[in-house]
């Protein structure tokens, strides 16, 4: 039987057929060349360029678009993935307008930034043949990555082709992290995070081995016993817990979980979601949970965060992006209670106002509809290996040392830096020079 | 270009050898600014740059003067983007004895790259040892005689007016030859009726290469508040030199002539004028340079632009399979030829791709209004080509904004060419065996049934 948006409750198949497809398909279609050469014409190739700057990895930007302007976007790409070897996906799924695009000087002049990302994404996809780098000779010497995920795989990536040998230990059943598990379905199409990965490990010297979780069976004792240093990119493997009466019931779920179940369906109209939708937050996560339930057919979803739209850690354009999909976004506005009779019927809020003491309740109370409440209000590093802390993330230094000698760390689970795919890249690359000059005596 | 990550080059190698100098590759930045000091040509090295000519040396004395107003003058494209630059500046104002010092400094340090000295000193053949002597303890690799500044140095007797006159430059590179072994390139100018001239008097006078163009004698605006050319020095201006992409053309028609003529075939050419990517040094060298030269798109965007001509010249050569440059120098030259040659045979139509077209009708107001009707525009702004009015001229082609958009279709032999009713023969016909052409050869035509 089919459903259809107001069909009450949890239910799948709300949409007809071809609605999924066009509902998930690209967010930012692919620039055709004639695009690509429009857009690169744009750049103008600025001296020691503020959009390099912002890069997290540093790619050099100006040359790269130049290299698209002139017709070789294949050396476009070897310059972004020299710095950046996930450069495909953070073409995808960087928030450029807070980073590169920000800065553009063609945002200060006119407004319109250069499509740096876009661009990237144009160059990088020429490159997804033939691995375009090859390994050193071999140092003989052996590197544990724990975390498959994007710190992981840079970490990994850098160090093979050093010459070292890597073994990865991911806890999943298949390796990308957020990339595969995270990152909104119409940002990374076609099975990308899958096709990357393959594509990064083809460079050699890489062994994956998958549901091999540190700290269930596995130690870090073991692993630095095994191997000549260890390189910790595990994420964030925690949530944070809502913390109010009736928090447990039927339908309250871990954004993380449903957007995982998403990107792993085979078929989306089998995929059950609420008639009225309640995320809490106001992070990406909780714009990727509330956009995605909102494509898959739910009737209305309403985006509640307890500060103001300025506080949100999700970026104008995707609190934008969220709006032009139909999502309803109530900021000052903080969970009191879940009601329902055991499954999940209303959601209790109560209005916030910043004062002088910081966040306050008004006293004032409003209640919304819920067939199904995600959570979405912060991960948390799980199990820290007695390493030292800062903050509630493993310390690191710039070049991502922990405190315990041989011990490296990198991406969500460190210090430093914001919580983006791109950041987790520049860890992990920078930890494996340090690695590298460390083992081979340089460091 | 090495790759930053594991030292394996970007692709094909693009070391050079011209006149027995070596460089990693055949990026030389001309004679001008951005070679005028230690500083800028020790940063041009750090970028990447091959070799450098040093901007032009004269003699020793009371320095040169240059205007301290501005001194270019500029034409632009859609969005500002530069495409012809314009100059009134002289030669080096800075005295010879501290550029001397800094060239043999500098090469000392980069003894891998290429490190050309230019000069210009009065025409008599005294100064012209001296400064050889002086030159030749740099340690240089060899010398650039510039006989082609437009001004300024022209009134002095030097520069272009030496430039212009074949005999002159085959006196003054006599003198080189004979007081020094150094390599010496003729610079060209190319404000002449026939680039062949300068070039074959300085073969005769020993040159063991030319190089060119020069920049070329021009106005680029002028102001109509004030009614003076710019740039405006006090209320007038002068014309200066003109260089940039714009000019490319014009040089690039020079150095095929240098290359495919009978007299000057076989003389090494450095080419220079408005070389600003990969592609514009490939056209270069394919139609007969050595190497090139460049001057604007440094001075537009910065020694690290010459990051992107290496990138995209070995990505292009692995892509063709050339594994040195001297591999594709001077393929072109050989297809470079008159217009009597041509096969007028040869038929092509204009095809329009209507997924591409954007329906701008810019095809048709230029077919249409100036060229052969054969374009027609339906209500609904479809835009088709009418092969039986169609010349072929390009002229939609080239005014179409979706590059690809437009393209030309080669007609089979034995295909009819709507527009003549001929069918194309398997045969070519040029000019030369043409029935229209009264010297023709009859024979072609009456084999034909013509
Ligand atoms: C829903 C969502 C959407 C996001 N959207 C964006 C976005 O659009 N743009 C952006 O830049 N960033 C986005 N992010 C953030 C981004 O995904 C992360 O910053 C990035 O993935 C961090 O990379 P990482 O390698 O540190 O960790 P992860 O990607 O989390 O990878 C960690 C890996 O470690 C494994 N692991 C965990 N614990 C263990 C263990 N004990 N033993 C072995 N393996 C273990 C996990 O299985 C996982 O594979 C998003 C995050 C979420 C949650
Ligand atoms: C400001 C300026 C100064 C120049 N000075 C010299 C010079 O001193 N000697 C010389 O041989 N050529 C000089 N040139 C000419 C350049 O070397 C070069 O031949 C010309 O600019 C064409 O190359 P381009 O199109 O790459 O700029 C000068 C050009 C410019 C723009
Ligand atoms: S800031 Fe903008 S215009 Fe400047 S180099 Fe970067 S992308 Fe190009
Ligand atoms: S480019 Fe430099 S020297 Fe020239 S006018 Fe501008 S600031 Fe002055
Ligand atoms: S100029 Fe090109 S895009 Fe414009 S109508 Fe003609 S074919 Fe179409």
């Amino acid at each position: 039987m089919t459903n259809s948006q107001s069909t009450p409750g949890i239910v799948p198949n709300r949409l007809s057929g071809d609605a999924y497809g066009d509902n998930f398909s690209d967010l930012h279609p692919p620039l055709n060349d004639h695009e690509a050469l429009v857009a690169a014409d744009r750049c103008y190739f600025c001296h020691d360029a503020p959009c390099m700057e912002a890069c997290p990895t540093t790619i050099d930007i100006p040359l790269f678009i130049r290299q698209i302007a002139t017709g070789t976007p294949e050396a476009a790409a070897k310059t972004i993935l020299n710095q950046n070897i996930l450069g495909g996906m953070c073409a995808r799924v960087c928030p450029t307008e807070t980073l590169c695009e920000e800065v553009c000087v063609r945002e200060t002049a006119e407004g319109k930034p250069v499509v740096i990302g876009e661009l990237q994404r144009y160059a990088t996809d020429k490159a997804m043949g033939a691995h375009p780098f090859t390994r050193a000779a071999s140092t003989g010497k052996s590197v544990a990555v724990v975390g498959a995920g994007p710190a992981g795989l840079s970490a990994a990536h850098r160090l093979a082709m050093h010459g070292h040998d890597v073994v990865i230990y991911d806890a999943r059943p298949k390796a990308g992290g957020l990339n595969e598990f995270g990152i909104a379905s119409y940002k990374s199409t076609n099975d990308f995070a899958a096709r990357e990965v393959e594509w990064l490990l083809s460079i050699g010297g890489i062994t994956v081995k998958l549901g091999q979780a540190l700290g269930n069976g596995l130690t870090l004792d073991k692993l630095s016993a095994d191997h000549d240093a260890v390189f910790l990119g595990m994420g964030l493997a925690g949530v944070n817990a809502l913390g109010v009466e009736g928090d447990d019931k039927d339908g309250v779920l871990d954004a993380v979980d449903f957007i995982s179940d998403l990107r792993q369906a085979s078929d989306l109209s089998t995929l059950p979601v609420g008639r009225h939708v309640v995320v809490i937050g106001g992070g990406m996560t909780a714009v990727d949970a509330a956009v995605q339930a909102k494509l898959l057919g739910a009737e209305d979803v309403a985006l509640v965060y307890r500060r103001g739209r300025d506080r949100m850690g999700a970026s104008k354009f995707e609190q934008d992006l969220a709006a032009s999909k139909g999502v309803r976004i109530i900021t000052h506005a903080s969970p009191k209670a879940v009601h329902g009779n055991g499954a999940v019927r209303e959601v209790e809020f109560a209005y916030t106002a910043d004062g002088a003491d910081g966040l306050a309740e008004t006293g004032e109370v409003f209640r919304l509809p819920a067939d199904q409440v995600f959570k979405a209000i912060g991960q948390t590093l799980g199990d820290g290996q007695g390493l030292e802390l800062e903050g509630r993330k493993i310390s690191i230094s710039m070049t991502g040392r922990t405190s315990r000698a041989g011990v490296w760390a990198g991406g969500d689970c460190a210090s430093g830096g914001d919580d983006l795919t791109v950041t987790a890249v520049a860890e992990g690359r920078d930890a494996a020079e340090d690695i590298h000059a460390t083992l081979m005596g340089e460091g | 270009m090495k790759d930053l990550l594991n030292g394996t080059r970007y692709g094909a190698d693009l070391h050079s050898n011209f006149l027995g100098i070596e460089s990693p590759n055949p990026f030389w930045l001309a004679s001008a600014p951005p070679t005028d000091k230690e500083v800028n040509v020790r940063r041009a090295y750090e970028a990447g740059w091959g070799g450098v000519v040093w901007k032009t040396l004269g003699e020793a004395g009371p320095p040169v003067v240059n205007v301290s107003g501005p001194r270019y003058g500029a034409i632009f494209g859609a969005d500002r983007r530069l495409l012809g630059l314009n100059n009134i500046e002289l030669i080096t104002d800075r005295p010879l004895e501290v550029n001397l010092e800094e060239i043999a400094r500098v090469k000392r340090d980069y003894p891998d790259r290429a490190l050309i000295v230019s000069l210009m000193v009065p025409c008599e053949e005294e100064p012209w040892r001296k400064i050889l002597k002086e030159v030749e303890l740099t340690g240089a690799d060899g010398v650039e005689l510039n006989f082609g500044c437009p001004h300024g140095m022209a009134e002095r007797g030097m520069g272009a007016a030496v430039g212009q006159v074949p005999e002159y430059i085959e006196m003054v590179t006599g003198w080189v030859k004979k007081h020094s072994n150094l390599p010496c390139i003729v610079k060209l100018t190319p404000n002449i009726s026939n680039i062949l001239m300068p070039a074959q008097a300085a073969m005769r006078g020993g040159a063991d290469a030319v190089s060119l163009i020069n920049t070329i004698n021009s106005i680029t605006s002028v102001n109509l508040d004030a009614m003076s050319p710019e740039p405006m020095i006090d209320g007038m201006g002068t014309h200066g030199g003109y260089c940039g992409p714009a000019v490319k053309p014009i040089a690039m028609n020079m150095v095929a002539e240098i290359a495919r003529s009978q007299d000057t075939k076989g003389l090494p050419i450095s080419a220079i004028g408005g070389v600003t990517t990969w592609r514009d040094a490939a056209e270069f060298m394919a139609l007969g340079a050595g190497n090139v030269q460049v001057c604007t798109a440094a001075m537009t965007y910065g020694f690290k632009v010459v990051q992107e001509m290496i990138s995209g010249l070995s990505q292009w050569m692995d892509e063709k399979g050339y594994e040195s440059t001297s591999d594709f120098i001077g393929l072109a030259a050989p297809k470079v030829t008159d217009w009597q040659h041509l096969n007028l045979d040869f038929v092509t139509k204009a095809e329009i791709n209507q997924d591409d077209c954007i329906s701008c009708g810019r095809c048709f107001a230029a077919c249409e209004d100036t060229s052969h009707q054969a374009i027609e525009m339906s209500e609904d702004r479809v835009f088709t080509v009418k092969d039986d009015e169609c010349v072929a001229c390009n002229l939609c082609v080239n005014v179409c904004p979706v590059e690809g958009c437009i393209t030309m279709r080669q007609l089979g032999v034995d295909e009819i060419d709507e527009r003549t009713g001929m069918k194309v023969p398997a045969d070519k016909r040029t000019w030369l065996e043409h029935p229209n052409n009264p010297s023709a050869d009859p024979n072609t035509c009456i084999i034909r049934g013509q």
